[in-house]
């Protein structure tokens, strides 16, 4: 259906900009390359305008520049006056709050938009729907008499219903109490493969970022900071507010190799180590530490007697002073940081090059599965 | 009791209701979403017969219908017949008058209802004229039914516009509060007192019965 498009045009180009009376401005600045299931999250903390960049895709906010092109089609073009309203730009969107019609049933509301069925069909494609997002049996309730996860099942069904070209997702998890939350996630990201659709979300959450997305849009004060593949932006970050904005020290790709009695053992760059198991992991993880949990040791580390579970050998690359804090950067087959006192730094004598090791609790590994 | 002037004011309060019910439904939806910078001059429009003496309102209408004026003149040109002291005449200012009571408890609903519904109404493809009867009208439909209230409540008590503009003739212009009236002037106190009695009853009971169904019905009549 996209025959016509070249192959160096992207799916979706996004370079539009809404300004607000206020002085406020927010751009949608990003690409998504090719048709097909992908995920791309946009990120960054609340009041950096994510919301506002989802609504000028969606078309609830008027760009006054610039352009977005869908699979060849122009949906907004500030400069020609040009901007489809929403009910022409064939897309699926998620509110944040849902949003479920309360007067209509759950049936009802899985086929509000399907009005070009005949009623058979209608009928049909919500029953598929209810079967899809195990929502069987529940279709003659209404929206207040569900759980908050059926309730974003129906509203993810709704906006699935005609099959769109894009699907925009506003904080799809954030109403649901946190163990809902943690197993929804796998599910939400397995779905949106099923269905094929490219996907925008937004969200505020790290951990929910990398979980379901494969590009990363990091946003700042209504700006587009950085965008990418999603491990190269946390890889690189190519400025220190980005750096802040994805907050932890390090994230890096993980291979699980082997889980013995709920600990894990996990294949990072050219080291091990060790993470206790939360479950529902494929052998593909992000590694998350914290700079505060990596303590340096000189020498071997602790021994026998220790209840530490990794220690790497590494190198200092580089250290940076922050205050009472020193930030250490070091190669331990990967690469890793680690905050110390000033102090503890100046007692152990550290420079750059130094052959140290690193130390951190297996606990203190936070896992987040990816596929 | 003076029966043709009920049923005269029964007639005259349903054709008011239907008829600002017809032209209440785009005002009120343009009251409640447009972000016109002047639209403050049109809700102070709106709500001017709440605050004017019937008097006022019937001194300009009156004008406004003569002979000599624009709308007079159109109207005998089309049905060769004038407006002052005739039912046509005397609907017309009671559409007026009952403005207020029909726009605004429905620019008030259709206001309170969530925008996040409506955009997702939007997102889901549906036009707005479409969502307006799908989502919007069926959401505020305890706003609808205040303003049908309101609005025949108050266009089967109102006097002074039909004073002014309808004057008072049997079966054409005479309405329950002017019957009242002239009984009173003629000292005629018993017709009086019972037509008034009807007509306390009946407000009463209108009024009643809607705080009563806005207050058990919780669940919103769906239109289609």
């Amino acid at each position: 259906m996209d025959a016509h498009l070249t192959p160096a045009a992207p799916y979706l180009q996004a370079e539009a900009e809404r300004r607000f009376p206020s002085g406020a401005t927010v751009e949608a600045r990003f690409d998504i390359p090719e048709p097909g299931f992908s995920v791309t999250v946009l990120f960054g903390p609340s009041g950096s305008g994510k919301t506002t960049a989802l609504r000028l895709l969606a078309g609830l906010e008027r760009a006054d520049r610039g352009s977005i092109r869908v699979a060849g089609a122009v949906w907004s073009e500030a400069a020609r006056h040009l901007h489809r309203p929403p009910q022409a730009r064939d897309l699926g969107f998620l509110p944040q709050a849902y949003h479920l019609f309360p007067h209509l049933s759950v049936a009802a509301n899985l086929g509000y938009g399907l009005t070009a069925l005949s009623a058979p069909e209608r009928a049909a494609r919500v029953r598929e729907l209810l079967t899809l997002l195990d929502l069987e049996g529940l279709g003659d309730r209404q929206p207040g008499e569900l759980s908050g996860g059926q309730q974003q099942r129906v509203a993810l069904g709704r906006a699935l219903a005609r099959k769109p070209r894009l699907l925009l997702l506003d904080e799809p998890l954030s109403a649901l109490d946190r163990p809902s939350q943690l197993r929804l996630r796998k599910d939400l990201r397995e779905l949106l493969r099923t269905l094929g659709v490219p996907t925008v979300l937004v969200t505020h959450d790290r951990a929910e970022a990398l979980q379901l997305g494969d590009r990363l849009v990091v946003m700042d004060q209504g700006r587009v900071c950085q965008s990418g593949d999603i491990q190269q932006v946390f890889d690189r970050p190519t400025d220190p507010a980005v750096a802040r904005i994805l907050g932890v020290e390090t994230v890096v790709l993980g291979r699980i190799d082997a889980i013995i009695d709920g600990m894990a053992t996990i294949a990072v760059g050219s080291a091990q180590i060790h993470a206790a198991d939360p479950g529902g992991l494929d052998w593909q993880v992000f590694v998350c530490i914290r700079g505060e949990d990596v303590a340096v040791e000189r020498g071997s580390g602790p021994g026998a007697g220790s209840t530490v579970r990794n220690r790497l050998p590494a190198r200092i690359l580089a250290l940076h002073p922050e205050g009472s804090l020193v930030r250490i950067a070091l190669d331990a087959g990967f690469p890793l940081e680690s905050l110390v006192t000033r102090q503890a730094c100046a007692d152990l004598h550290l420079a750059e090059g130094d052959q140290v090791c690193a130390i951190l609790k297996a606990a203190a590994v936070h896992l987040i599965p990816h596929d | 009791m003076d029966w043709e002037a009920i049923r005269l004011s029964l007639w005259l309060a349903s054709l008011t209701t239907a008829t600002l019910l017809v032209l209440g439904l785009p005002l009120a939806y343009w009251l409640a979403f447009s972000r016109r910078r002047w639209k403050f001059l049109v809700e102070a429009v709106v709500a001017m017969p709440l605050v004017l003496p019937p008097t006022v309102l019937g001194f300009y209408l009156l004008l406004a219908m003569g002979p000599r004026s624009p709308l007079g003149r159109a109207w005998e040109g089309l049905f060769g017949s004038t407006l002052p002291f005739s039912f046509e005449g005397l609907l017309i200012a009671s559409v007026l008058y009952s403005l207020p009571f029909m726009i605004q408890p429905l620019a008030a609903a259709f206001a309170a209802v969530d925008r996040g519904l409506i955009e997702a109404s939007w997102c889901l493809g549906q036009s707005r004229a479409r969502t307006f009867l799908r989502v919007i009208a069926p959401l505020s439909w305890a706003g609808i039914l205040t303003g049908l209230v309101l609005t025949f409540a108050h266009t089967l008590g109102e006097f002074g516009v039909v004073l002014m503009v309808g004057g008072n003739l049997p079966g054409r212009t005479r309405t329950v509060s002017i019957a009242i009236y002239d009984q009173v002037q003629a000292m005629d106190y018993a017709p009086a007192a019972r037509t008034a009695a009807l007509l306390l009853g009946v407000s009463f009971l209108v009024l009643a019965f809607t705080y009563a169904l806005r207050r058990r019905q919780r669940k919103p009549w769906t239109l289609i």
